[in-house]
Order: structure tokens, then C-alpha cells, then sequence
């Protein structure tokens, strides 16, 4: 699939500001219920960088002017409920903050809300890949739990890197390890998971069965098209293993370093604000793989197989 | 929710208009529909005889044609040097003054010093009647190098050919063998028709070294090796005669078989026909034992054995040549395996179907009939197996015998004219003694003595001086190709530059692409056209060119009379030129102007007929001296090549009701255009079948106007006149060949249909060049129309060559490698893909893909410049060891037609990372505006 | 609207049949030409004259080229086939570009099963196309909608047009006839009726759409017999020589010319 850098940025961003904000809520939750100025500047850059993603997500839009449309068929669209989700996610989380600037008032049920959609959001941003079955490789609750893991994982990098705490340091430290678990999980099956994975090759697509082999022999168009710009996207084996080791390294290893060090020399700031950076880094890179990777069965049809 | 609600009826044109389209040959009828003076939609015709409402893809691409952006909109006349594309717009009054001045002193002096070869001309009535009138017989279309050993292969044998005059009888063919063919004229025809076999389950052969296209849907697919069909289909008969599964009676009705055949080796009438006083050829009468004429009713003549003729000599029949020539065991399937890389296996099964099919499934149609000996025949007994072939037949140096023997088998078969077989269209079959004989040049400021294309039956009618000089600039009818009924127009640029016969003063030249994809050797052309003498001029003085649209040609041009697109203008789909019947339908049509030019452009025919008056010639001028035709269209309708018989069959007579026959009628165009641009009649019933034989075909032919009397065939299958070019080869005759081709003509004009290897491929060092090379036309391009067309050249951007997967493990190729490909010619670098559907010794790709930088409209990096490349390179237009003074054509021997598909090459891999086809030349300058480079056609609608 | 309707009691749709088609792109330009100036926006066309042009398409051809096996299972190269293979939206039952689609701008229409777009409402997000295992959606790059096959639903009911011209373009203008439109729910429709006796199938039935549109499989083939049963019962030919060794040919021909006369 074409990595476009809307969504790439889309989905990095807006997935951080979730996290943070649904990292919010649980400390809400588990009763630190004053916000202090700390947690309130974690929180106005959660809803920036939710809000930022949003925005940018509609930037690959072919006609952004009517993106308020895309809220209409929650029943059935997990892009539609991904749009009321985050819209309600941000609200009831700006709701929090304004009760609490205005009243120094946190309600307890707020932040439950609030957390419950903000995980729905994270999910339903996964589902939106998760839900394509032509996508093999998209099309597992890994990918869910990935996004959920990253969220969490880029989330509590942030926190962290606003207040550097012992605690935060921890659980960023966590979320990090938590998150590559899923996403080596999620690499793990992406290499055992070729385009016919569900069963479609060139034969299924074809209905050529029978015979030894089949092969695309002309393609109707010379040139490129939409579909294989945008869904038959080439990238080469070592490129890829390349940005692997790119997005492991500066989105997992660096800043498990960073952070370990962070823990053993107490030298906390800064090394938790790189070890944010370079974990931001690395899951846009792996971002840009989760799309760049996944082959579209419509390949079938333009001489992959 | 509810559901969105549409508009299903919405409008979708103001005004239908109907004309016939010209994205290509096969002419099919179209409705044009029109939305605020634009065309909205073309659609094919559902009334048309030809296309019955369907369109191909490039008819349905008209739009983008029409409105291309490579377009000529102005006359110009060249400014910089030929090829630079440099040019200045002039005014249609310069343009026409300045092609007057160029021809009249030469039609005062030496009419021949114009050369007027017209490439892709539907109007060669009129063409050919103008350099008629001009005095030259330097005149073609594209045929020569198109499929002339098809139609006159067809011609001289049954009088027809498969080439747009005939067609499988598809309602009723249960076998039907296709014999290279990838695209045709007939371009939606066969595909109708083959779709109506498919839904009957009657079976397809296809005969090609490519399975693409119809070829892939065939039944049964023949591998065949280029240029060997002919040696396949003797094959063929060898086992159909040894069986017997032959059709005697068919032979003895309506061919020479029983004709007999002067035995005198080394005499001067060996070979030819006996005859009595009359001239008539004679049969040996079974019952009397004695000979009598052939057209003698009611006899049965012998089929073997030899005679002695009252006169002395002694005569055998024809048939008995055929079975001492068929029956050797050189032709056996064992024997021809190896060169046609078919097997003897498949030879022996197909050789048994067409026999099954032939002779235990035949089918009869309860229509009695007569035929012209007067001899009734209760019913129509069909055979029904049809054949259809074209240019991977007639692209070699052995096509027109290889042609023959395909129309030997058929008639061997009977069924040619049969219910289930081939059928001749009308005005066809037509002897090719019933055609005129090519026109003969009668000095300064005269006509020709007739059209300048014809049909000759031996020596004496060749054009050529005394001492066997040719007299046309492209050596037609001459020693060289004696039989070229269509020209040879791939030989002039070359015959021109060399001065060989002679040196010419205009080159004039219509919709043909000689710079680029018509030629053969297309660099080598380029510096002709480019050369100078030592007095700086060129040497090839002046070129007069027409086009449409900003073709590679035009840059070669010294004077551009930009022509109109298909929808522009008047044109006439005539039955003196090739007709658009079909089997069961004689019909004609026009187009005309169903938009109007927005540009200073005129139509080529108008044109033609404004130089004509200008320049006083005969028939173009009223007796004031004044143009007697006003434009194409005045002529169209008035011009009467016999009282009675003009272009136009249709609402002929002064009140339109007429066919045929009948005196010009003014409303005729306004009749053709309110019946959908076409006229057709339906043939009699009783006349539908055995048209070569059959009186009620015969009688009604008269009636239109085809001929005057009638014209039955006789198949020659016997073919007289090439065995008076042997006896003339073999030094009997005042006409004699010179000697370099008395050899040549001795050992190809057999006057049976024969085999010989490919000239080409003879004349190089075995080995040396290992594959063969061709070309097909891929569906959905016409040429190097196309690749201006917007929507079509998505389609074709470019073109591999396609790869032999066997050849590509030898040489280490896998797709989108570049290779090197080298013929005796030269080298050009292509990018290849790797096939497995192909004959494992032949390369091939699609034709005409690659273009000049600069040329078309399109930019100077487009793919069709970076990568797509021509064949025609390594294709030279001399066979392989000509030189000290011998120019030997590429051609076939005898009827001239250029033999493309003879090319050899080698292959080798290019260095990894190149990317650019070779050669690859400087831009031509665009005389055009760069088009937009978003299009959204019809987004206002 | 993307809730699916219930199962149509009309599903109209497109049967194709790849024993015939000939790859000719016919069906492919005329889609091209009748809908770019029809339904919704235009199909427009990028970089038309330059070195990457590209343009959208509702129905393109592909083709393929099949190495078929013997009884062993060993490949026979020599053997190999192309099959010319069009494709254009399935129109399908279960269709997942509908359910994905945010705005309602795709939708399957409750009367005959087509699946169109609203363009007024379309994003132009492309995830529909995403989630349409074949390909046959593709985004208009100039209006930045989606764009597909719309079984030519502004042909098949328009009033404007002759009756006999209310078929789909692709239909009308095939001139190998391998197209063919009507009701796949009428199990007595022409359409049907033809799927139900030469095998028709879908296209990668393990995607779980179901469409509508259903092809025809390329009979078998090879370069040696074909598929006719006839061809089992020819006998080679036997030569006259080895028939009738006393007469041969000569003979064979006598008693022809006896029988005529
Ligand atoms: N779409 C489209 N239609 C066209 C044209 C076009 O450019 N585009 N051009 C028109 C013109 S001018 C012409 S002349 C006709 C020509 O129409 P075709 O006769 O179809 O001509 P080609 O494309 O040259 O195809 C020749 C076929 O012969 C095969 N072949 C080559 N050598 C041999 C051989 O030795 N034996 C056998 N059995 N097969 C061989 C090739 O593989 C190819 O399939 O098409 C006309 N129609
Ligand atoms: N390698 C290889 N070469 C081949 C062949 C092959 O099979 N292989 N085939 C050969 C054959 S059979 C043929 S017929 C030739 C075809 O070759 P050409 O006859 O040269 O055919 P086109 O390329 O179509 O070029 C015709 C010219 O007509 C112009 N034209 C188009 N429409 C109009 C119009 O309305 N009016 C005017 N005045 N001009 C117009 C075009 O712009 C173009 O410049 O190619 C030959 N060349
Ligand atoms: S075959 Fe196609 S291009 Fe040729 S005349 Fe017919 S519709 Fe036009
Ligand atoms: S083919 Fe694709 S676009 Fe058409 S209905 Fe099925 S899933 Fe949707
Ligand atoms: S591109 Fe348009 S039709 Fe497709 S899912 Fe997005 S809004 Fe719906
Ligand atoms: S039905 Fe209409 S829109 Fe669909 S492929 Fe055919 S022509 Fe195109
Ligand atoms: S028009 Fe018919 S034959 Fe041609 S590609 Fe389309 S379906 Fe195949
Ligand atoms: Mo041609």
C-alpha cells in the first residue's frame, strides 16, 4: 500500500495524543485527582497532537471540504466511528480539563468515559486497517493490539518526557517493551503471511485453476494507475528488512537504552526526551512499513503473486 | 435513511449524426452523438452491414483522435532542413499555387518525374484516376507493402481474396483455420464471427507463431515457424490427395484441374494451356476420348493420364501435375516436421478433420440454382470449412505462392463459394482477366493509357524499355516483381535516391508515414529524404506531403497540406475501390463532415481535385477551363466513370431510386446520410452461393454495374501466366528477363503453388542470425495513429519485444532485462518479456509502438520515444548480398510485396541499468501545441 | 447509506466470457467514452501527452498467460495459452466497499443490487478501494472522488435511448459478444441460464463478497485436439496407397470420375 505521510503522521500523532490522554484518565482513575500544571500541558498536547493527526488525515482526502460527511455511517464504517470516537474522546477530555480549570472539579466518571472511548478510538483507527481482508497482512487483531500498544507506549513517552518521573520512566519503560512484543508479534505474522494467505492467488482471482502456473502476461495500462500507485506499492526486500532495523533500533532499542539509563544514572530529562524522539522516529517508520509492507491482493492482478 | 436517488434517464446528446469511422481500414458504421456542438459518445451503428453496432476500441477512442492535439491546423512549407520539423504556416493559396508550379512542367515535360504514392488511401478511385490523368504511372497506395501477395494470390487464382473481398461464411463454417492473422481489416467482423463459431462449438485452428489475441481463443493451436505455412499446407494436401479426400466433381465443375497442359520440356509452350482455334483451353473428354473446350456442358473430362493433340503435342491434365508435384514425399508430414516446426502428428490429425469435416459433415441449402454452363442444380451442397489468412502469409518472400497453396487447399476441399465455406464479397470474384491491365505512360501533357494498377498476364505486358529497364520508379511490374498489382511503395524513397531507374522531381504523398514505421530501414530513409548533391540541392528535389497530424513524416515535407479528421469531411467507400460488403450484401458508404474543421485545414480529396483543375487536367476541368468539381463531395456524386457508374452505388438516378446503375443524383449524399451514411442491397437468394459459377449472381452483378457481361472464374489453379514467365525465364519469347533474374524466376514462378525458403534467411550465414522477428498489430492501435490519442496510448505506451522462454534461459534473460537485437542490418536495444505461447524460435512485438522525439504531440520524454522502439531498423529494403549494381527488393518475386516477416535476428543481453531503447534520434520540432496535460472530456456535461 | 440492503430480488450484473474474449480493450475505451462525459464527474486523464500518463478507468483488460500441466503434473510450456481477462466492478452481494465507506457516498441499491457512488458525497478517502479485493474502484485524480463501473446505470433505464440501447456500453460496443448483462437472480434469465451450463464462476470466492458478476471459464485447450468431441472420432487418414494397394490413387480417381459421369 502507498505509505502517504498524511496518514502516516495521522495515525503516529493522533495515536500518541490518545495515549497520553488515555493515560490521563487512568491516573484519574486510580486517584491522582488533581491535575497539576504538568498534567495539564500533557494534556493540551494530547488534543494538539490528537487533533493535529485528525486535521492531516484529511489532507489525503480528495475533497476535505465535506469531511464532516465522514461521521455519518457509524453503523457500519469504523473510518466513521473512528471520526465520532475521536471527536468524542477530545470533547469529553477537553470537558475534563475545562471542569478542572474552571472548578478545580474532576469527576471520576468523566475520565472513565473518556478513557473508554479513547481506547475505541485507538481501536477503531486499528480496525480501519484491521477490517481489510484484500490486506493479508493488516487483516489480524494484532494489528488492534499494535495500535493499542503503540498509543500507549508513544503516549506514555510523551507524559514522561513532560515529567520525568521515576513512575513514568517505569511505565513508559513498559509500554515500550509491551508494544515492540506486539509489533515482533505482528512482524512475526506478517512474514508468514503472503498475499494468499486467505486462499487468493492468480488462479482464485483468475478462475485460472488447473493449470501449473499463471502469470500476468500484459497488464491493461503501460503506465501506472491508481490501483498501483496507490495499493500495489513495490518495495524492495532489503529496503525493507532495512527500515526494520531503522524503526527496532531508534523506535524500540535506542530508547530502551535511553530509558534504561535514564533509570540508572537518574539523569532522567534528557534521556527520557530523547528516548521520546527516537521513539516517535521509529514507530513513523514503522508506520511507513506497516503500509509500505502490506501487499493488496489486487496485486494479483498486476503480475504479483 | 433512504437511499441516494439518481437521474437514470438523463440527457445524453442534442443530434445523432451517422458516418463511418476511421480509426482504421475496416470502416465500420458509427453514430456520433453531439451534446453543445461536441461529440458526447460514438457509438457503433446497430444497421450497419459491417459492424452491426459494435466498435472496436480505437473507434470508440474517435473522440480523443478528433480532438488530438497533434492536429495540423495551417498549410506550411518548410523553412529549416528536411527532418528539423522547422516550418511556417503559408496560406491555402500558396499552398496549392506552389503545388502547381511544382507539377505543371513536369506534366509538360516528363510526367513520370511525380512519384504519387498515397499511403492509407480510402479514395483511390479518385487517387488513381488523377495520376491517370496526370500522365503518370508512378502511382500506389500502401498495398505493395501491405498484403499484395494476399489479393493478388487471390485474384489470380479464384478472383478474390481474402483481404476485405471475401469472408468465412461464419453462420455455417464448422472448421475454420486462421492462417496469421492478429488484427485485419476486418477488425470487428472477425470478431463477430468467430464469437457466432464459438456459440455454435464449431472448431478453430489457428495457424501462427504468436498465440495472442484470436489466437488464444482458437481450439487447436499450430506453432508454425515463420515463413513455412506454404510447406504446412502442401503438407496438407500431400495427405488429403493420398487419401483421396479430395472433391473431384468441384475440381472438374469449377477449376482448371482437367485443363490440359502442353508437355514440350524445354519448348516454348511447355506449361501452357492447349487450346483450340477459339483460344479456349481444352479438356480431355472421358466419353470421346478426345479433347474438347472446356466450358462444354455436360461432360466429364479426364483427370490423368497424357494425350497427344491433334496437333502433335502432347498434353496431360492439370490434375495430373498436382498429384506428380503433391504426391512426392517431400511434402509428406514426416518430411516438413522439422522446417515448420509443426508435427507430424498434428499435420496428420488436421489433414483428417478437414477431411471429416469436409466430406462426412457436409451441409446443403434447398435453393436451386444454375449455373453459367446452364446446368441446373437442385440444391447448395456446402463443405464446411473455411479458411481465412493475411499478412503472416503475405509479409514474406514466399507469401504469394504460400497464398496459393492455401487457396489450393480450399478449392481441393470445394469450398470456396460453398454453404460453411469462404465467400467471396461482392463486386468479387472477378477474373483477373476481367481487370484492366496497368495503364502505359503516352508522353508529355498525356493521360496514362489506362489506371496505372492492373492486373498482367504475361511478358508482354509488363512495364519495362525494350532492354527490360523498368519504367515505374518502384520497379512494379517489372522483372523484379512482375505480378505487383498494388505497387511497391516501400522501393521509392530507395528507387528515388539511387536514381535507380531514374531520378524523380516531386515526391507527393498522402497519409503515409515514410519517415518512420512504413519503411523498412527507417534511419536509412531518414538520410535519403535528407541527402543533398553536390549542388547542394536534395536529391530528392521536392516533397509534397498530406496529413492530418504532426507524423514523423512531416518533417520530411518541403510543402504540408494539412488534411481534416475522419469527421471532417467527405469520403466515399466505393465499390471501384475496396468495398465494405459482405457475403450476402453489396454496400458502399461516405462520410462526411459531422463536425466542422475549427482549423485553416481542407480535405485531401478537395484538394487533389483543386490541383487537378488548377493544373488543366483532363476530367478535372469544364470545357471553360473552369474546375468541373466544386470539392470532393460535387465529385462524389457527379463524376461518372461510365455512363451511369460513379463512385457511388446507391439512390443512384435522378430520383435516388436506383442501384448500381443510373445518372447522378443530386440528393444522393443527403439520401446516404438520412440511411446512416451506407447504402446495401441483399444478394438474391439464389445468387448467394457459387457466385463464381452461378448465372443469377452473374446476371444480378451485371445489373449493378460490376461488369458489363458476365464474368464467371474458373479457379486457376494451373496458373498460365506464371509458367510464361518460366518459358521466358527460360529464354523462349521476344520478351526477355535481364539475366541476374532468369534464375529467379525460373525456380520461383512454379506455376503451381510451391515452397521455398524465405530470401532473407537464404542469403545468411547459417546460424548467424538464429530467431525470427515479427511484428502484430495490437488490437487497440492503429499504426502510429494512436499513441496521440489520449486514451489509446495508456493502453501501448510502449512495447516489449517478447522473448521465447526457452531463448531467454540460453541467453540469461529475464523480464524488463534490456537486450541487443541484431539482424544483417544492424543492432537496436529493446527491453524484452519472457513468453511462453510463442513459437520457440521467433521473436516478436507489437508494431509501430516507438516514436521520433518531438513528433505526435507528445513530449520529448515520452515512453513511446524512451522505450518503445521499431523493428523496422533492422529490416532493410535489400536483401542481404545485393550490391555492384544489383538491388535485390526484399520483396517477393513475384508480386513485389515486402517481405517483413523474413527478418532474422540474434539476441544478446544489454548491460545491466540501461534504459533507453536505441536508436534513438534527435527531436523533430513539434509543429503543434503541446496539449493539456489534465484532461476532464466531458466534465461539463 | 452503507448498510447493506437486504439481498435484492434483482441482482443485475455482468457475465464475461474469457472462452471468447480476445483482449481487444473495446469494452474498456467505450466505458471510458460513454462515462466520462455521463455519470458524475469526468474520468480524467493526468500527464496525458507526457512521460507518465494515466488516466481512470472503469473496466480494464488484463491478460494472462497459462502454463497448463499433464496428467503428472509436469508443466508443458509449450503448451501455454493467454487468456484475456476484463475486469470491471462485481457489483457484489456482500460488498465490504460499501460497509467501509464514512459518508454513505457508496451504497448498493436496494432495486437491482448495483453499487454506486454519490459523488456529492464521496471524500475521496479511498478506502473503499482499499477494501475491494479487485481492484475495480479507482479515484478520480481531479475531482478526488471515487470512481467505478456503474453497470452503465444511466444506459440500462434511460428513456432517452432506444430500447435496444439500454444495455451497459461494454455490452453493446464487444464485438466478440463476451459480455453479457442481465439478471443473475432470475435463475431463468439468459444470463443465468448461460452461467448455470458453461460453469461460471467467482472471482476469489474466498474473499467472502459474492458478486454478482460471474465468468465463463476459457474451454480447454490444446496445440494437439480440441476440445470437440468429434475430434476423438476422426480416424487418421489412410493413405489410398496402403487401402487399396493394386489401384492406388489412379484407381481411386477412375471410379470417382464413374461415379460423376
Ligand atoms: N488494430 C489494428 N488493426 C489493423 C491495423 C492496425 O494497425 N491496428 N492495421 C491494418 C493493416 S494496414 C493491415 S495490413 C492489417 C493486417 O492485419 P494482420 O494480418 O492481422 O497483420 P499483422 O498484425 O501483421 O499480423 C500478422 C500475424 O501473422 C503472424 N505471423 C507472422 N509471420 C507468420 C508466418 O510466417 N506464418 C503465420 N501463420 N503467421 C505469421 C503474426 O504473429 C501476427 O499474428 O491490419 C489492419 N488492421
Ligand atoms: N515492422 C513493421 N512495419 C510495418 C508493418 C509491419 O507489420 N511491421 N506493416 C506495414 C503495413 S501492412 C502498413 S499498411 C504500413 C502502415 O503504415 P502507414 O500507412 O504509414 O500507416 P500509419 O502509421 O497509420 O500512417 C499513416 C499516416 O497517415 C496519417 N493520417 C491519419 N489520418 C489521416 C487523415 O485523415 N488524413 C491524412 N491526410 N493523413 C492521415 C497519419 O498521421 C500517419 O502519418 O506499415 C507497414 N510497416
Ligand atoms: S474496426 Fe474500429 S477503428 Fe476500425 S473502423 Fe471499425 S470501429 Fe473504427
Ligand atoms: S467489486 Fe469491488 S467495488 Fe465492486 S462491489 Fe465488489 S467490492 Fe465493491
Ligand atoms: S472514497 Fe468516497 S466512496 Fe470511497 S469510502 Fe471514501 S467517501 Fe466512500
Ligand atoms: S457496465 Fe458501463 S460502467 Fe460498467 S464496465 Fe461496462 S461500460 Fe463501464
Ligand atoms: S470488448 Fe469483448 S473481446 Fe474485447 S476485451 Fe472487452 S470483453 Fe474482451
Ligand atoms: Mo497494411
Amino acid at each position: 500500500m502507498h505509505p502517504a505521510s498524511s496518514v502516516i503522521f495521522f495515525t503516529t500523532a493522533s495515536g500518541a495524543g490518545f495515549g497520553i490522554m488515555s493515560w490521563l484518565c487512568v491516573a484519574i482513575l486510580m486517584g491522582h485527582y488533581t491535575l497539576t500544571p504538568h498534567t495539564i500541558v500533557m494534556g493540551v498536547i494530547g488534543l494538539v497532537l490528537a487533533g493535529a493527526g485528525l486535521l492531516s488525515s484529511t489532507l489525503h482526502l480528495g475533497n476535505p471540504q465535506r469531511a464532516w460527511r465522514a461521521v455519518s455511517q457509524w453503523r457500519t464504517s469504523w473510518l466513521s466511528r473512528e471520526g465520532i470516537l475521536a471527536v468524542l474522546t477530545c470533547l469529553n477530555f477537553a470537558g475534563i480539563l475545562a471542569l478542572y480549570l474552571t472548578s478545580g472539579v474532576v469527576l471520576p466518571w468523566m475520565a472513565g468515559s473518556c478513557l473508554v472511548l479513547s481506547l475505541l478510538t485507538i481501536i477503531a483507527t486499528a480496525m480501519i486497517y484491521a477490517q481489510i481482508k484484500p490486506v493479508p497482512r493488516w487483516h489480524t487483531k494484532l494489528t488492534v493490539l499494535c495500535y493499542l500498544g503503540f498509543s500507549t507506549s508513544t503516549g506514555m513517552a510523551v507524559i514522561a518526557s513532560v515529567s520525568p518521573t521515576r513512575y513514568h520512566v517505569y511505565l513508559a519503560f513498559g509500554g515500550l517493551v509491551l508494544a515492540w512484543v506486539f509489533k515482533l508479534l505482528w512482524w512475526q505474522r506478517a512474514s508468514r503471511t503472503s498475499l494468499s494467505h486467505d486462499g487468493s492467488t492468480t488462479a482464485t482471482a483468475t478462475g485460472l485453476t488447473g493449470f501449473s502456473s499463471v502469470k500476468l502476461f500484459e497488464k491493461p495500462h503501460m503506465t501506472q494507475n491508481y490501483l498501483m500507485t496507490e495499493m500495489v506499492f513495490e518495495i524492495g526486500r532489503k529496503h525493507a528488512a532495512r527500515l526494520r532495523q531503522i524503526a527496532l533500533l531508534a523506535g524500540g532499542l535506542l530508547p530502551f537504552i535511553c530509558l534504561g539509563l535514564a533509570i540508572m544514572t537518574g539523569q532522567t530529562a534528557g534521556f527520557v526526551m530523547l528516548s521520546c524522539v527516537m521513539h516517535l522516529i521509529g514507530v513513523g517508520v514503522e508506520r511507513w512499513l506497516f503500509f509500505a509492507e502490506a501487499e493488496h491482493v489486487v496485486a494479483l492482478y498486476y503480475g504479483k503473486s | 435513511m433512504t437511499q441516494h436517488s439518481i437521474d437514470t434517464s438523463p440527457h445524453v446528446s442534442d443530434e445523432v449524426r451517422k458516418t463511418t469511422c476511421y480509426m482504421c481500414a475496416c470502416r465500420c458504421g458509427i453514430n456520433v452523438h453531439l451534446r453543445d456542438g461536441k461529440i458526447r459518445y460514438i457509438e457503433g451503428n446497430r444497421d450497419h452491414p459491417v459492424n452491426q453496432g459494435v466498435l472496436c476500441a480505437k473507434g470508440s477512442a474517435g473522440i480523443m483522435q478528433h480532438y488530438a492535439p497533434s492536429r495540423l491546423s495551417t498549410p506550411m512549407k518548410r523553412v529549416g532542413p528536411r527532418g528539423a520539423g522547422e516550418f511556417e504556416p503559408i496560406s491555402w493559396e500558396e499552398a496549392l499555387q506552389t503545388a502547381t508550379d511544382w507539377l505543371q512542367p513536369i506534366r509538360e515535360t516528363d510526367p513520370a518525374k511525380l512519384a504519387f504514392f498515397t499511403g492509407r488511401d480510402q479514395s483511390q478511385g479518385l487517387t488513381g484516376w488523377w495520376a491517370q490523368m496526370f500522365g503518370t504511372h508512378n502511382f500506389a497506395a500502401h498495398g505493395g507493402f501491405c498484403s499484395v501477395n494476399m489479393a493478388a494470390a487471390g485474384i489470380y487464382t479464384m478472383g478474390g481474396a481474402f483481404w476485405e473481398f471475401g469472408s468465412p461464411d461464419w453462420e455455417r463454417t464448422k472448421l475454420f483455420m486462421i492462417f496469421g492473422v492478429a488484427e485485419d481489416h476486418d477488425s470487428n467482423p472477425i470478431k463477430m464471427g468467430l464469437s457466432r463459431l464459438k456459440e455454435r462449438e464449431a472448431k478453430i485452428i489457428a495457424v501462427n507463431p504468436v498465440r495472442t489475441g484470436y489466437n488464444a481463443i482458437a481450439d487447436e493451436w499450430v506453432p508454425v515457424t515463420p515463413g513455412t505455412d506454404g510447406l504446412f499446407v502442401l503438407a496438407l494436401i500431400h495427405e488429403l490427395m493420398a487419401a483421396g479426400k479430395i472433391d473431384i466433381d468441384y475440381l472438374i465443375r469449377y477449376t482448371n484441374a482437367p485443363w490440359l497442359v502442353i508437355k514440350n520440356p524445354g519448348g516454348a509452350d511447355d506449361g501452357l494451356f492447349a487450346r483450340d482455334k477459339d483460344g479456349k483451353a481444352l479438356v480431355w473428354n472421358r466419353k470421346t476420348g478426345k479433347p474438347t473446350a472446356y466450358d462444354k456442358a455436360g461432360i466429364t473430362p479426364h483427370m490423368s493420364g497424357e494425350i497427344t493433340l491433334p496437333s502433335g503435342q502432347t498434353a496431360v491434365p492439370a490434375f495430373q501435375l498436382m498429384m506428380d508435384k503433391y504426391l512426392d514425399s517431400k511434402y509428406a508430414p514426416e518430411a516438413v516436421a522439422q522446417t515448420t516446426g509443426i508435427s507430424a502428428e498434428q499435420i496428420k490429425q488436421i489433414a483428417a478433420q478437414l477431411a471429416h469435416v469436409a466430406f462426412e459433415e457436409e451441409i446443403t441449402i434447398d435453393t436451386p440454382w444454375t449455373d453459367w454452363k446452364g446446368e441446373k442444380h437442385d440444391k447448395m451442397i456446402g463443405r464446411p470449412v473455411s479458411f481465412h489468412a493475411m499478412r503472416g502469409i503475405s509479409a514474406h518472400s514466399n507469401g504469394f505462392q504460400t497464398c496459393r497453396a492455401i487457396h489450393l487447399l480450399q478449392i481441393l476441399l470445394g469450398s470456396v463459394e460453398c454453404p460453411g465455406g469462404f465467400r467471396f464479397k461482392p463486386t468479387y470474384p472477378k477474373p483477373s482477366t476481367a481487370h484492366p491491365k496497368p495503364g502505359r505512360g503516352q508522353g508529355p501533357g498525356k493521360t496514362l493509357s489506362g489506371p496505372p494498377l492492373g492486373y498482367i498476364q504475361g511478358p508482354e505486358d509488363l512495364l519495362v524499355d525494350a532492354d527490360g529497364t523498368p519504367q515505374r520508379i518502384d520497379k512494379a511490374y517489372s522483372w523484379d516483381a512482375p505480378f505487383s498489382a498494388h505497387g511497391m511503395m516501400h522501393m521509392v524513397i530507395s528507387n528515388a535516391y539511387a536514381g535507380d531507374p531514374y531520378p524523380v522531381d516531386v515526391l507527393f504523398m498522402y497519409m503515409a508515414n515514410m519517415s518512420w514505421n512504413s519503411s523498412m530501414n527507417s534511419r536509412g530513409v531518414m538520410e535519403m529524404l535528407e541527402a543533398k548533391n553536390d549542388d547542394g540541392n536534395y536529391v530528392i528535389p521536392k516533397i509534397i506531403y498530406s496529413d492530418a497530424y504532426d507524423s514523423e513524416m512531416v518533417a520530411y515535407a518541403d510543402l504540408i497540406l494539412p488534411d481534416t479528421t475522419y469527421l471532417e469531411r467527405h469520403d466515399c467507400i466505393s465499390l471501384l475501390d475496396r468495398p465494405i460488403c459482405e457475403p450476402d450484401t453489396v454496400a458502399d458508404s461516405i462520410r462526411w463532415p459531422v463536425m466542422e474543421p475549427d482549423r485553416d485545414v481542407r480535405g485531401f480529396q478537395s484538394v487533389l481535385l483543386d490541383i487537378g483543375a488548377r493544373l488543366g487536367l483532363p476530367g478535372m476541368v469544364a470545357d471553360d477551363g473552369s474546375p468541373k468539381f466544386a470539392d470532393y463531395a460535387d465529385y462524389i456524386v457527379n463524376h461518372e466513370r461510365k455512363p451511369g457508374i460513379g463512385p457511388l452505388a446507391g439512390f443512384r438516378g435522378e430520383d435516388g431510386t436506383q442501384s448500381g446503375r443510373g445518372a447522378p443524383n443530386p440528393e444522393q449524399l443527403n439520401k446516404y446520410i438520412e440511411n446512416g451514411s451506407f447504402w446495401s442491397e441483399e444478394l438474391p437468394e439464389d445468387a448467394r452461393f457459387f457466385k463464381h459459377a452461378n448465372q443469377a449472381y452473374q446476371d444480378w452483378a451485371v445489373k449493378l454495374g460490376f461488369y458489363d457481361a458476365p464474368q464467371p472464374v474458373t479457379f486457376q489453379l494451373w496458373l498460365e501466366p506464371l509458367a510464361k514467365f518460366q518459358l521466358a525465364a527460360a529464354g523462349h519469347g521476344e520478351h526477355q528477363p535481364p539475366d541476374h533474374l532468369r534464375s529467379r524466376i525460373a525456380d520461383h514462378f512454379d506455376p503451381l503453388p510451391d515452397w521455398y525458403a524465405p530470401f532473407e534467411g537464404e542469403a545468411l550465414e547459417d546460424g548467424a542470425y538464429p530467431l525470427h522477428a515479427i511484428t502484430q498489430r495490437p488490437a487497440a492501435m492503429y499504426h502510429s495513429w494512436g499513441s496521440q490519442n489520449a486514451w489509446l496510448r495508456q493502453i501501448h505506451t510502449t512495447n516489449p519485444l517478447y522473448v521465447p522462454g526457452p531463448v531467454c534461459d540460453e541467453v540469461g534473460l529475464v523480464d524488463d532485462d534490456w537486450a541487443y537485437l541484431r539482424s544483417h542490418h544492424g543492432e537496436i536495444k529493446v527491453q524484452i518479456r519472457r513468453m511462453e505461447a510463442v513459437n520457440s524460435r521467433t521473436v516478436w512485438t507489437w508494431n509501430a509502438i516507438g516514436k521520433r522525439k518531438g513528433a505526435w504531440g507528445l513530449s520529448k520524454n515520452a515512453p513511446e520515444t524512451e522505450k518503445g522502439f521499431l523493428l523496422n531498423h533492422l529490416i532493410h529494403e535489400l536483401l542481404p548480398g545485393s550490391g555492384e549494381g544489383l538491388r535485390w527488393s526484399n520483396s517477393d518475386p513475384i508480386t513485389g510485396q515486402a517481405a517483413w516477416y523474413d527478418l532474422k535476428v540474434s539476441i544478446r543481453k544489454a548491460e545491466e541499468g540501461a534504459g533507453t531503447s536505441e536508436p534513438n534520434f534527435d527531436a523533430q520540432k513539434s509543429t503543434v501545441t503541446p496539449g493539456d496535460s489534465q484532461l476532464r472530456y466531458g466534465q461539463e456535461w | 447509506m452503507t448498510m447493506l440492503p437486504p439481498e435484492p430480488t434483482k441482482k443485475l450484473g455482468l457475465v464475461i466470457d474469457l472462452d471468447i474474449c480476445v483482449g481487444c480493450h473495446a469494452c474498456a475505451v467505450n466505458c471510458k467514452e460513454w462515462n466520462t462525459g455521463g455519470y458524475g464527474n469526468a474520468l480524467s486523464d493526468q500527464d496525458a501527452y507526457g512521460s507518465e500518463p494515466s488516466g481512470a478507468w472503469l473496466n480494464r483488460i488484463h491478460s494472462f498467460e497459462a502454463v497448463p500441466m499433464d496428467a503428472q503434473g509436469t508443466p508443458q510450456p509449450s503448451d501455454a495459452r493467454i487468456v484475456h481477462f476484463p475486469k470491471s466492478c462485481l457489483h457484489c452481494d456482500d460488498a465490504p466497499c460499501v460497509t467501509v465507506c464514512p459518508t454513505g457516498a457508496s451504497y448498493k441499491r436496494a432495486e437491482d443490487g448495483i453499487v454506486l457512488v454519490n459523488e456529492d458525497h464521496c471524500i475521496g478517502c479511498g478506502l473503499c478501494a482499499w477494501s475491494c479485493a479487485y481492484g475495480a474502484r479507482e479515484m478520480d485524480r481531479a475531482s478526488g472522488v471515487m470512481k467505478k463501473c456503474t453497470l452503465c446505470v444511466d444506459r440500462i433505464y434511460n428513456e432517452n435511448l432506444p430500447v435496444e440501447d439500454r444495455e451497459p456500453a461494454c455490452v453493446k460496443s464487444c464485438p466478440a459478444n463476451a459480455r453479457h448483462f442481465g439478471d443473475l437472480a432470475d435463475p431463468s434469465s439468459d444470463v443465468s441460464v448461460m452461467v448455470a451450463s458453461r460453469g461460471g464462476f467467482d472471482l476469489m470466492p474466498e474473499q467472502g463478497n459474492k458478486p454478482v458478476n460471474k465468468y465463463l471459464p476459457p474451454r480447454t485447450k490444446t496445440s494437439r485436439c480440441a476440445s470437440q468431441t468429434r475430434d476423438d472420432e476422426v480416424p487418421d487418414l489412410v493413405s489410398l496407397a496402403q487401402n487399396n494397394q493394386s489401384t492406388g490413387i489412379l484407381g481411386w480417381l477412375d471410379r470417382t470420375l464413374d461415379a460423376i459421369s
